[in-house]
């Protein structure tokens, strides 16, 4: 048992809270993509708790920064990371979500549209990797 | 969540590539990450049931319940833009809260791509 699993499973608790939290408070699914697109869109009424939860989402990164140091490593360079951060952005609208979205929400309410979007950009994520080791990317 | 992205290690690209390199260096962090997150998300959902939130006049959950090609579509190009950089959304946005220049480039161009798809669908 490696300490990395303990750890991710308790962050990983930690953001099920989050969304516990905001499904109590707020009665809504917590998809960081959703959350995110509908920010480009006109405010409506739900447009200042979506940008307080990306502030918080941000900020939190900001402070944590400050407290202790956080290992990254970001081997997508330049044209790579423009095209990962375009698929991501239109593919997530397109499909309705992303993995908090789908792959914690959706699937904790046994949505069949998530566990199928989950296992569809899960298998779509492990191909893509597979293609980049096969080419030596 | 910005914290439990951070313990968990989700804010690192490389932990999420190990866990989509299942033919490769498999690193399985990612699967105790939902299985954290899952756990608490269903018994928390279980615990609030239809109970009236507590800020907003109601729950508003999403609609749609049959699978369409637009979701899987979706799914994918997600799945493939996911594996290239082993960022999505929530992770990204944090990296930008740890001032991280290659966080920053994959948010603009995730919001450009977010703004791009939302005129197509608006067709």
């Amino acid at each position: 048992m490696n300490i990395s699993y303990v750890y991710g499973f308790i962050g990983g608790m930690l953001i099920g809270a989050a969304g516990v939290i905001l499904y109590w408070f707020n009665g809504r699914i917590m998809g960081v993509s959703g959350i995110t697109s509908r920010l480009l869109a006109k405010p409506d009424k739900d447009y200042w708790w979506r940008l307080a939860f990306i502030f918080g989402l941000v900020f939190g990164g900001f402070i944590c920064k400050t407290k202790f140091p956080v290992t990254v490593v970001i081997n997508a360079s330049g044209f790579g990371l423009i095209v990962a951060g375009l698929l991501v952005g239109v593919g997530t609208v397109i499909g309705s979500g992303c993995t908090s979205g789908h792959g914690i929400c959706g699937m904790a309410r046994l949505s069949k549209r998530s566990i199928v979007a989950t296992i569809v950009f899960m298998a779509a994520g492990i191909l893509t990797v597979w293609i980049k080791r096969v080419f030596g990317v | 969540m910005s914290v439990g992205l951070i313990i968990s290690g989700m804010v690192n690209p490389k932990k999420v590539i190990g866990f989509l390199d299942l033919f490769g260096h498999f690193d399985p962090t990612l699967a105790f990450v939902m299985a954290g997150a899952l756990t608490i998300t269903a018994i928390g959902y279980r615990l609030v049931g239809n109970s009236k939130p507590l800020l907003s006049e109601n729950i508003d959950l999403p609609k749609k319940k049959e699978i369409d090609s637009l979701l899987i579509l979706g799914a994918a190009i997600f799945g493939v833009g996911w594996g290239l950089a082993g960022f999505c959304p929530g992770p990204a946005l944090v990296g930008v809260g740890l001032g991280l220049q290659k966080a920053i480039i994959f948010v603009f161009f995730m919001l450009v791509g977010m703004l791009l798809a939302r005129k197509f669908l608006e067709q």
